[in-house]
């Protein structure tokens, strides 16, 4: 009997508290969707599991979404959206980007989906991916300077760019 | 035309010489493959059967600027794209004309932001503007006619002149 | 030196090239003809509509979102009105629903009309792009008669769609869906059988399903390599749980399946199309959400506090409670994709734009390495790219 997907957030939690204890900081729900808060040092264990396990395998990373809340410290969270396929789930994984790195690992080594979504999310938010085999901006010139979907970085421009 | 151009008063010979000239390069003004976004798809369709740009003379639409009369900027100008649009308009032989096809050619769309370009003129000369988001057939045959009307207004008599003022046709045709 | 000593050639595609669909910069080895790698330059069309969007209510940025995927612009408004509606918690009649089923479908077409045009341009043959756009602007009469507008219609609101359909516009929709099986029938005469064809586009640009999954491929592309996934089927959106349709899918993951997926994806959309027409329900086309939505002109001008509502939401923005929604629709291309973030104030905290061109882009290396340079311009052709949804 497949669970349905309302019932997943809490199936999942606790899946994970027992196979990856301390991984998942908690479940929160917005608008009747799941979103798990993970250990930034957790993510790419937790991701893997996600993918591979049964009864989840949420194989299809749909998108990847740095977020800048500019006066909240951490500053910045990336938002993933995942789809198993096989059993149509979706879920939602946040992380939160440590201010001081602000740097998050890389997670093409499991869905290579991530590879251009993390290289973008590099060049408008400045979040580096360790690992990421080729972390270089993607929509702006290479030599552009300035992130510039921070929330502090002018729409129409800064002079001299 | 080097070696004619300027060089004579206007007389019965130059006026000759001109009807001919400029009766070639009026109908058969080829516009260099160059949409960028919306405004191209808009293009396309003047180009194809129901519009239909060939009949006033845009036989084909060449990928080489070498090749081509009219650049026709269709869609958003970013200062990414800019260094390669001004050398597209470098490459392209004299007589050269610009046609700013859309509300982000002329000055940048609904897009200000720090990627775009406000306005295609900054960086090369247009001879018309046309305005819509994007702009009907209709107002790209009408910016043509009227390059055609202005191309057939060239001289290469000894004549003072300063460049012509870039026409702008409105949204709504005007 | 050996006289089969060669060397890697590095030649530069775009970004002003007639194959490449738009602004689209290649950067391609060649081992003699066969490439050996092939990198993507792209943001030649990068307009940061998604930082537009901070800076808008959710009402004004609308009209931007035609502008991503301009071949169907319809697809793209519904999936941010969608993403609104979820943030303020309303539900679209059941009429708006159907009506955007219909022209999504109509938008659906257009966009695969398109394709099919420009990809056999670029393989050499020219007549398709002339039929094509011949039946293409039929579809564009039919957006005129409701809208105005040709392309970039902005005709889908949150809360519904902007207005009912005029007394026109159904019997000229029976009039397209008459016409244009036989226009379909015509384009598979021309092309499905054509040696030419299948010769340049049979076993090219092989992407398996797994790997296609990997990759976040949606849409045709992904279809066309086996994977029977469609956001109308997987999460029924609109008025799509309500109707029959099918989901045609590939079998090996070349050019051809994907372009045989695509055919027959217009058939399913016609299908669509005639069925929302014949059951259109009654009733109006915009919800009554008072505290998001703008009363209507009529209102406005008997009732006074409907015009202080009218102003209240014009001038300060109608503003969802905290949260954040993921909303994803079946774009012609693929997943399209919106994610908001909202504060409780008038406008988002954040936008994200899954453009599913963007995504499906990434995986042209894998697809096009080791095929021939000729191969290149009809892989491209295959994963159906707009730049609009590339670079945003």
């Amino acid at each position: 009997m497949i669970p349905a997907q309302k019932d997943i957030g809490a199936l999942l939690t606790g899946d994970l508290a027992a196979r990856l204890p301390g991984a998942v900081r908690r479940l929160a729900h917005s608008r009747g969707e799941c979103y798990l808060h993970v250990e930034t040092a957790r993510l790419v264990e937790t991701a893997r599991f996600l993918k591979e396990e049964l009864p989840w395998q949420f194989a299809f990373l749909a998108n990847l979404s740095p977020v800048d809340w500019l006066s909240r410290v951490p500053r910045f969270e990336v938002v993933y959206h995942l789809r198993s396929l096989v059993f149509n789930y979706r879920l939602g994984l946040k992380v939160d980007v440590p201010d001081e790195s602000l740097s998050l690992p890389s997670l093409t080594g499991v869905w290579r989906a991530a590879d251009w979504l993390e290289r973008e999310a590099y060049d408008l938010f400045g979040i580096r991916f360790a690992g990421h085999p080729d972390l270089r901006r993607i929509m702006l010139p290479d030599d552009w300077e300035g992130h510039p979907y921070r929330r502090d970085y002018p729409l129409a421009g800064r002079a001299g760019e | 035309m080097g070696l004619i151009d300027g060089r004579f008063e206007k007389n019965l010979a130059t006026d000759a010489v001109d009807t001919v000239l400029n009766l070639g390069r009026a109908y058969s003004l080829w516009p260099v493959a160059y949409g960028l976004a919306c405004c191209a798809i808009e293009m396309i369709h003047t180009m194809t059967a129901r519009w239909d740009l060939a009949r006033f003379g845009a036989e084909v639409f060449r990928p080489s600027p070498r090749q081509a009369d009219v650049m026709i900027v269709a869609g958003t100008v970013t200062h990414k794209m800019a260094p390669i649009l001004r050398r597209l308009y470098d490459q392209m032989p004299e007589p050269k004309f610009v046609i700013a096809m859309g509300g982000c050619a002329t000055a940048g769309g609904p897009f200000r932001t720090y990627s775009v370009v406000q306005g295609v003129d900054t960086i090369v000369p247009v001879d018309i503007y046309v305005e819509g988001c994007p702009p009907r057939p209709e107002n790209l045959i009408r910016a043509f006619v009227l390059l055609q009307e202005r191309v057939k207004r060239m001289t290469i008599a000894k004549v003072p002149r300063s460049p012509e003022p870039p026409v702008r046709i409105g949204a709504h045709g005007a | 030196m050996s006289v089969t000593d060669t060397q890697l050639m590095t030649i530069n595609i775009g970004p002003q090239h007639p194959s490449t669909h738009g602004v689209l910069r290649l950067i391609v080895q060649l081992d003699a003809e066969k490439v050996v790698s092939c990198t993507p330059d792209i943001g030649y069309l990068h307009r940061a509509i998604g930082k537009i969007a901070e800076g808008l209510h959710y009402e004004q940025f609308l009209p931007y979102t035609d502008r991503l995927d301009y071949l169907a612009s319809f697809i793209n408004n519904l999936g941010w009105a969608m993403a609104a509606e979820k943030l303020y918690g309303i539900d679209p009649p059941r009429r708006a629903e159907y009506l955007r089923v219909l022209l999504s479908e109509l938008a659906r077409i257009e966009s695969h009309l398109i394709w099919l045009g420009t990809h056999l341009l670029d393989l050499g043959a020219i007549t398709p792009l002339f039929y094509c756009f011949r039946e293409k602007e039929l579809i564009r009469d039919l957006f005129e008669e409701i809208c105005g507008a040709r392309m970039t219609h902005a005709f889908c609101r949150i809360g519904g769609v902007r207005d009912d359909v005029t007394p026109a516009f159904l019997p000229k929709v029976r009039e397209f869906a008459a016409a244009f099986p036989k226009a379909i029938r015509e384009y598979e005469a021309l092309i499905t059988n054509n040696p030419i064809f299948r010769a340049r586009t049979r076993g090219v640009g092989v992407i398996s399903a797994a790997t296609a999954i990997d990759y976040g491929l949606s849409g045709p592309s992904l279809r066309g390599s086996g994977v029977g996934w469609d956001l109308r089927k997987a999460e029924p959106y609109a008025a799509y749980g309500e109707l029959d349709f099918d989901v045609p899918v590939g079998e090996r993951g070349d050019v051809y399946d994907r372009y045989l997926v695509r055919m027959e994806e217009m058939r399913q959309s016609l299908r669509l199309v005639v069925q929302a027409a014949e059951n259109l329900p009654a009733g109006p086309v915009l919800a009554d959400a008072p505290q998001f939505l703008r009363p209507s002109k009529a209102e406005f001008h008997r009732n006074m506090q409907a015009m202080i509502r009218y102003f209240h939401i014009t001038i300060h923005g109608a503003c969802p409670p905290p949260g954040e929604v993921y909303a994803a629709v079946e774009g012609s291309k693929g997943e399209v994709g919106y994610y908001v973030v909202s504060d409780g104030g008038p406008k988002p905290v954040r936008v994200q734009l899954r453009g599913p061109s963007f995504v499906n882009l990434a995986a042209l290396e894998e697809m096009a390495r080791g095929q021939y340079l000729a191969d290149l311009v009809a892989i491209i052709g295959s994963i159906d790219i707009v730049l609009g949804e590339v670079d945003r």
